[in-house]
């Protein structure tokens, strides 16, 4: 049995040897950062002194904001009425005006928003009822499909089509300081890519809100709708139920205490679903509009930071675990035999 | 030459040799009972000899030899792999929301959808189909194999296994496999009887004899076969190995046949130059074949977690899809009749109808279930897939587990399970081909008292080494003090010499150990390293024995070595020394021993052997003849073998060899004066795992033979049942008041590094349990040999009794076992455990007995207890048993190591399945999981590889999981705020990418790469192998704490987000972020946050991880700019996005980098604390190793490598250990 064996099959032999490479041998150099007390306490600190200095500038940019807000809904309605009929009557008189106090000086460009609250235009159904393709080329006016319920009317496309320009806003604001009219410039408040590309300058509004329903603002045939800049506004739909969308700008300083005469045309329905709607006068700055959570987010952060790393500290100072201390080792921790 | 040997052999009957059986009365009526069966359902086989063609039709087609072991083919792969896939609940998870998708429920689109789940399910089929090519390939090579067949009239053609079919005759070379099942015609030996290798089959090394019936034996030549036919009548195919019913008709006569008549495929020729055989079973009916079950696939502790993983996974889905689609129905029910803008009363298709709340609960319920399943990612299936593939070849590519000789490497044959290699803790190991070679060296021998060939045993080398290290130590510590006490003990222990190797403190190699001890003798020239004789000496070898005082007793001793035996002399053709076949491997070593010492055994006729002796007063080599006169031979009951010779002059000798007990009870009186000298050798030999085998002799006077030679013919021609006992009388009466001339000691080899590796598992806390075919003495050998036994280790033996045996009664029996399993529980339990290590012995029959299921759970608790078990002359389906019962019984993870075809059940049934790519067959690693060429390799097999995987495993799926949820709940926290009306804040297409590109390539790094420490502090370390037992990566505290983690990151997300850009502008310009943009800014965020997170889990950054982590941030920027390329039909809310609206908003930049600050800083705070108070072994051990510590504080270093192994009583280093407290021990008591 031990002979016969010595027929080795050397000459078979496949050279499957593996070659060496530093990848497949694992040995690729690397880096180990270890955790050590320094370093934590180091990028604590950094993090910490970072921090607080960006989260001061946030919030005094933000603080240097003049926002004025002013809810109108309530007040630019009849109380003995009937809020919806009211909103929905042709004849009633919407116009309303309002007084407001500039707290303080307003560079220009002031620009001016209204304000809904609990309007869901990111709703699943809201949201998807608009048809890209018919915005931007006149011959799609035909693909209507995702804009049910609001697709066409007599079996004639709507342009534009969908729910989302169906309950377009349709509240104006005049704006007035000691009799004075205050020119808004409503141009270039949409984004440009809007104005460029996802809506046609040769795509006029047809067809728009001839149905039995009648949603909100209409809008003028003559004009494309590239330059309807209200409508593309309103079509960038918004996040959260709460949202502000630009109305316009005055290009000129307000100064304190002034008083703002308002004429508002109250035509927007935000009765029926118990919505809220507001007029904000903002100033801007690096940031944008006023927005003190930021400064104050990184202020806290940065706090806490510096706070951990003096707690680190003096959690060293008090019971230093010896770096690379062999006691804490499983082994060494549990007696041996467990 | 060759020829003519050949021829020579031929002419000894075999069976002649061997007295008990040659007269063994050829009784066929024990077969009787069994051939009324023939007929019968079950029993109706017809295989019609040398016809082969009548096998083509019915009713007597039976398949052709074609094996296969390939799970598919080409027709139903697509349909068996298509299934298999989806019966992973996560994939038909998948394929539900794929159909959901289409008609428009989903919130998806179609294509979104499917691409990943045809991506995820074809990645999976094509690795099955690979693997399975792989078995088709390795079953064409075992199916092309070529073998002679007849064609017709006597002339013998080659064929492929696959083209035999039944009834073809066969004729089947030496050290050839058998293709089928095969009837034995007839052999080279006039006998007709051949030796037939079982190993493949049962795992026993020594050689099985077959025997043709007589009716056959003149079918011994390639002419006889031109018209021969016969008919066999037999059982159908089965799998039992151990039994056979048939009968033969041929020349007009019906012969019974019997197992012996069988050869079985996966068996192979030894010792015989041919056999003629017919085939009986073919392809799948083959014994051996129908004994093999297919692979099952398995599946590793790590997955079977992540399953129930996914089972919470689920439930949170389902939960918050439930709290979605309530509010959703609440809302619409109480205030979605005021939204006029959404004109919800309008399309009653709508999931969202006002009157219908209930369809609306149910089908927004579909739809949140597919929009939040992110939770339960389909990618996290591929991205295990690619990385268990990267990781098997990486396994693969290992060059330190590359074996030279061979030329083979690791082959990880499944990348499933590589993290259950970090989890082992229980090892079952074969012992032929697996620990050992299977070939047997000659090592040492005792003769007249004084032991030859190296007398320290390798233990107390090392013991005493250690301690002079100790001594040494403490004398310096105490320099200038009276130290001479210390230098008295320290000579004392100072048997190894100045020049020794290296410290074998923790592993040295056992080849280098035996090179130690031969140290003193000079390396005697160039002398060819002889196989099966590994002994250098010099007082004994080149002839120098002669100068010896009492040649005599020598020359006797050397006489036994090489005539007490059955081997044969073959002419190696171009040596000078002879080369021989006997039927245990130890005899082979003892004829090429005695050759070297000159006394070569170089012919054997059927009465006479001769010997070329070399003369002691001349020195010349002299040729002389003993005529044999009886022959008793050696079984397991005797434990001793005899010859009667007689020299030329006329004297009569009895030769004879036998285990140590055997042998000592029957010396005379003044044959004992080397009993004590050679009993403490022996225990020395034993103790190194040596097979020790004492030699004696006795002159027998003529007179006193002839009287005894009539009894024992009388004997032998005895027919019936107390011929036995009367040859057993006979025998005895002779083989007694014998002289005692020495021992010898032989070696199982052990294969390369086995000791140290066994050493090393051990430190590392893995249990180690022996299952082998062999009996018990062999594999008590081994187990000394791979410290796995102890001579202070209490052993408990489970062994049928005599009695219990013969009762046949299966209570008595049960109770026999039941009752030494409690004594032997009773006393571990009563002695201090740790200072007596235990080892249990299991007997093959006991073990069928222990396995049975009543008493199994108290055989394997004793089994667990004990430090190591033995359990021998078990069987393969007895090793697949215990493999089961151990992994249900003890639920740890159970890997099983074997070479041989009686493995694999064992291969297959345990965790981890093992296969040794040796010599030998496939069949084991056709089975197995993990293929090695070495034993050894399995050390860095489980503590480098296994580790690794293990954790990489682990965190990529923690992690994956973290970023899946952090992901998927912002998508939730949406809804709350868009009155579960089901919208996506993001993008389709962001979601896509988001598995596919921008978070799946550094998970991919930290599953392939990450390495929690070096391969050699692995190895140095031991014990962070626990780590993975424990299952500590992947505990559910950890899985809990992440899903904590990824909430509140979510969480952190979210609202930093929405509350930053709550309704102010977002610019200067003064224009808004729209439901796009702050879509795009939370995404931005998201994927900044979970690849900083895994940068903050990743302890090993190669530039692979950098590129990787840091790329695919950029890569989401890259892609909005591209993205917003895109016509605006395509892009939507993305077009222009980066470029024109949140890219020119600082407050995009600030807040991404608080929001990742935020985000991180609960697990960043939690990792310090862990780290400061509750460091993990690796965390310190790194520290230590790269910190800022001393490293050259090298003692401390290696102390810790001592400390860190686990105490174990099994493995090289304890016995060293245990030795030292014992001489320490006796040192005290002397010292007193």
């Amino acid at each position: 049995m031990s002979s016969g064996e010595g027929s080795s099959q050397s000459s078979s032999k496949k050279s499957r040897q593996p070659k060496y490479s530093r990848f497949t041998q694992q040995e690729l150099p690397a880096c180990k950062p270890i955790l050590t007390p320094g370093l934590v306490v180091t990028t604590f600190i950094l993090v910490g002194v970072i921090f607080i200095p960006i989260g001061l500038l946030s919030l005094s940019a933000s603080e240097r904001v003049v926002e004025i807000v002013d809810r109108y809904d309530e007040d630019c309605i009849p109380s003995d009425q009937e809020k919806t009929a009211f909103i929905q009557s042709d004849k009633t008189n919407k116009t309303c005006v309002r007084s407001l106090t500039v707290p303080k000086k307003m560079q220009h460009p002031v620009y001016i928003y209204y304000q809904l609250d609990n309007f869901y235009q990111n709703h699943r159904r809201y949201v998807k009822s608009r048809s890209d393709k018919q915005l931007r080329n006149p011959e799609n006016e035909d693909l209507t499909s995702p804009c049910e319920p609001e697709a066409r009317v007599d079996n004639k496309p709507i342009v534009p089509c969908g729910l989302v320009a169906w309950s377009l806003f349709n509240d104006t604001y005049g704006f007035s300081v000691g009799g004075m009219n205050l020119s808004v410039n409503k141009k270039d408040i949409a984004w440009d890519s809007d104005k460029n590309y996802k809506f046609g300058s040769k795509v006029y509004p047809k067809n728009f809100q001839q149905g039995s329903l009648i949603g909100g603002g209409k809008l003028d045939e003559k004009i494309p709708l590239s330059e309807q800049e209200d409508l593309l506004v309103w079509m960038r739909t918004a996040a959260l139920p709460s949202f502000r969308k630009l109305y316009g700008r005055i290009e000129q300083d307000l100064e304190a205490n002034e008083m703002i005469t308002v004429v508002i045309q109250n035509n927007y329905n935000a009765y029926a679903f118990g919505g809220k709607k507001k007029l904000v006068l903002s100033t801007t700055t690096w940031i944008g509009g006023k927005n003190s959570f930021l400064g104050l987010g990184y202020i806290t952060i940065g706090g806490l930071c510096l706070f951990i790393a003096t707690t680190f500290i003096v959690m060293y100072l008090i019971k230093p675990r010896p770096y690379g201390d062999p006691s804490y080792l499983s082994w060494n921790r549990n007696p041996p035999g467990n | 030459m060759v020829k003519a040997s050949g021829k020579r052999k031929q002419r000894i009957k075999w069976s002649k040799l061997y007295t008990f059986s040659c007269l063994n009365p050829r009784t066929t009526d024990n077969d009787a009972p069994n051939q009324q069966l023939l007929g019968q359902p079950g029993f109706s086989r017809v295989v019609f000899c040398n016809q082969p063609e009548l096998h083509k039709i019915k009713p007597q087609k039976y398949p052709s030899n074609y094996v296969s072991t390939t799970k598919y083919n080409f027709m139903t792969f697509l349909p068996r792999a298509l299934f298999e896939q989806f019966r992973r609940v996560a994939n038909l998870y998948f394929l539900l929301g794929a159909a959901l998708s289409i008609p428009k429920l989903a919130p998806f689109s179609p294509a979104s959808m499917i691409t990943p789940l045809v991506f995820v399910v074809g990645i999976s089929m094509l690795k099955e189909a690979i693997e399975d090519w792989s078995r088709f390939l390795q079953d064409m090579d075992v199916n092309s194999r070529k073998v002679k067949v007849h064609s017709r009239n006597g002339s013998f053609v080659e064929k492929t296994w696959k083209e035999l079919s039944v009834g073809d005759v066969v004729k089947v070379n030496k050290n050839e496999n058998f293709p089928s099942d095969l009837l034995l015609l007839s052999s080279s030996y006039e006998d007709g009887v051949c030796y037939v290798e079982t190993m493949n089959l049962d795992g026993e090394t020594n050689l099985k004899l077959k025997r043709s019936l007589e009716a056959t034996l003149s079918l011994d030549d390639d002419v006889e076969y031109t018209k021969f036919q016969a008919t066999i009548h037999c059982e159908d195919p089965n799998p039992n190995l151990y039994s056979f019913v048939g009968n033969l008709e041929f020349n007009n006569g019906t012969y019974p046949l019997s197992p012996t008549q069988i050869l079985l495929r996966d068996s192979k020729l030894r010792n015989t130059e041919y056999v003629y055989g017919v085939v009986i079973f073919s392809g799948p009916d083959a014994k051996a074949v129908r004994n093999s079950t297919r692979s099952p696939s398995k599946r590793s502790r790590v997955e079977r977690r992540l399953d129930y993983l996914i089972y919470v996974l689920f439930l949170l889905l389902v939960m918050i899809s439930v709290v979605n689609s309530i509010g959703s129905a609440l809302v619409l029910k109480s205030e979605a009749a005021m939204w006029w803008y959404l004109r919800l009363q309008e399309n009653a298709d709508s999931p969202l109808n006002p009157s219908k709340p209930v369809t609306s609960f149910f089908l927004q319920f579909v739809r949140s279930l597919i929009l939040y399943g992110y939770l339960i990612p389909i990618s996290l299936y591929v991205s295990i897939e690619v990385v268990k593939v990267l990781q098997a070849m990486l396994i693969n590519k290992d060059m330190r587990m590359y074996d030279e000789l061979s030329g083979k490497a690791v082959e990880a044959r499944t990348s499933n399970i590589n993290e259950e290699l970090g989890q082992v803790e229980m090892i079952l190991s074969d012992k032929t081909g697996t620990l050992t070679c299977n070939q047997m060296e000659f090592r040492k021998c005792s003769i007249e008292g004084i032991s030859y060939g190296g007398e320290i045993n390798e233990v107390d080398l090392a013991a005493s080494r250690r301690m002079n290290v100790d001594v040494e130590r403490y004398r310096i510590s105490i320099d200038g003090s009276d130290s001479t006490g210390e230098s008295i003990e320290m000579f004392e222990y100072s048997v190894a010499e100045a020049d020794a190797k290296q410290a074998v403190l923790g592993c040295d190699h056992a080849i280098e150990n035996s090179d130690i001890e031969h140290r003193r003798i000079p390396a005697s020239g160039k002398e060819p390293n002889i196989k099966g004789f590994n002994f250098r000496d010099d007082r004994l070898m080149d002839k120098m024995w002669i100068h010896g005082s009492n040649v005599h007793d020598m020359i006797m001793f050397f006489r036994v070595m090489a005539l007490c035996h059955t081997g044969i002399p073959v002419e190696d053709g171009n040596s000078k020394r002879l080369k021989y076949e006997a039927e245990s491997p130890e005899e082979v070593t003892f004829l090429i021993a005695a050759q070297e010492f000159g006394f070569k055994f170089c012919q054997r006729t059927q009465s006479v052997m001769f010997l070329q002796e070399l003369e002691p007063s001349s020195g010349i080599e002299v040729k002389r003849e003993y005529k044999l006169l009886n022959l008793l031979e050696f079984n397991s009951a005797r434990k001793r073998m005899s010859v009667i010779v007689s020299n030329e002059a006329g004297e009569i000798f009895l030769f004879c060899k036998g285990a140590d007990n055997i042998i000592f009870d029957r010396l005379a009186d003044n044959g004992r004066i080397y009993q004590q000298a050679t009993t403490a050798h022996l225990s020395n030999y034993a103790e190194d795992g040596l097979r020790t085998m004492l030699f004696a002799y006795k002159k027998i006077e003529v007179v006193e033979y002839e009287s005894w030679n009539t009894l024992f013919t009388k004997a032998k021609a005895t027919v019936g049942t107390e011929r036995e006992e009367l040859l057993e009388h006979a025998s005895e009466m002779i083989e007694k008041y014998l002289f005692l001339l020495g021992a010898v000691a032989v070696e199982d080899k052990l294969q390369k590094g086995v000791p140290e590796c066994i050493d090393k598992l051990a430190q590392a806390g893995l249990k180690i349990w022996l299952l082998t075919g062999d009996k018990r003495e062999t594999a008590m050998n081994i187990g000394f040999a791979c410290s796995l036994l102890r001579h202070d280790m209490k052993q408990f033996h489970l062994v049928l009794s005599k009695e219990a045996e013969s009762s046949h009664q299966l209570k008595a029996v049960e109770e026999d076992i039941l009752s030494q399993i409690r004594n032997s529980y009773q006393e571990i339990v009563k002695g201090n455990k740790k200072d007596v290590p235990s080892a249990l012995i299991v007997d093959g029959k006991a073990m069928e007995v222990a396995l049975r299921s009543e008493i199994s759970n108290q055989f394997l608790q004793l089994a667990v207890m004990c430090d190591s078990v033995i359990c021998c002359r078990v069987s393969p389906k007895q090793k697949a048993l215990i493999a089961r019962l151990v992994k249900e019984y003890t639920g740890k993870t159970t890997l099983a190591i074997g070479d041989g075809a009686n493995d694999v059940g064992m291969i297959q049934e345990a965790d981890i399945g093992v296969g040794i790519s040796g010599m030998e067959g496939m069949q084991a690693v056709m089975a197995s999981d993990f293929s090695l060429p070495q034993f050894y390799f399995l050390e860095r097999l489980l503590i480098v590889h296994g580790h690794w995987c293990y954790k990489r495993i682990s965190k990529m799926i923690l992690y994956f999981m973290y970023k899946n949820v952090a992901f998927g709940l912002t998508l939730f926290y949406n809804e709350i705020y868009s009155n579960f009306s089901g919208d996506d804040l993001y993008d389709d297409w962001y979601m896509v990418l988001f598995n596919v590109l921008l978070t799946s390539l550094p998970v991919i790094a930290l599953g392939v790469l990450e390495q929690d420490v070096s391969a050699d502090v692995c190895l140095q370390f031991p014990a962070l192998y626990q780590q993975g037992q424990r299952n500590i990566c992947f505990s559910w505290k950890r899985i809990f704490g992440w899903i904590l983690n990824a909430t509140l990151s979510s969480v952190a997300i979210f609202t930093v987000t929405i509350y930053i850009f709550s309704p102010a502008a977002l610019r200067q310009d003064g224009k808004v972020a729209d439901l796009a943009h702050i879509g795009t800014i939370m995404y931005t965020c998201v994927i900044w946050t979970v690849n900083c997170q895994i940068a903050l889990i990743v302890t090993h950054f190669t530039w692979i991880t950098h590129v990787l982590i840091w790329g695919s941030i950029l890569c989401w920027y890259i892609f909005l700019v591209l993205y917003g390329m895109l016509p605006p039909e395509h892009s939507q809310g993305g077009f222009h996005i980066l470029i024109e609206a949140i890219g020119t908003a600082p407050m995009y930049w600030i807040v991404t980098f608080l929001v990742v600050v935020v985000t991180l800083l609960p697990y960043f705070i939690f990792s310090i604390i862990q780290r400061s108070f509750y460091p993990m072994d690796d965390q310190v051990i790194q520290e230590i190793k790269y910190g800022r510590t001393d490293v050259s504080n090298k003692p401390m270093w290696l102390r810790e490598q001592q400390n860190s192994r686990k105490r174990t009583q099994i493995g090289f280093s304890a016995r060293v250990d245990a030795k030292i407290r014992h001489l320490k021990e006796r040192l005290r008591r002397t010292k007193k």
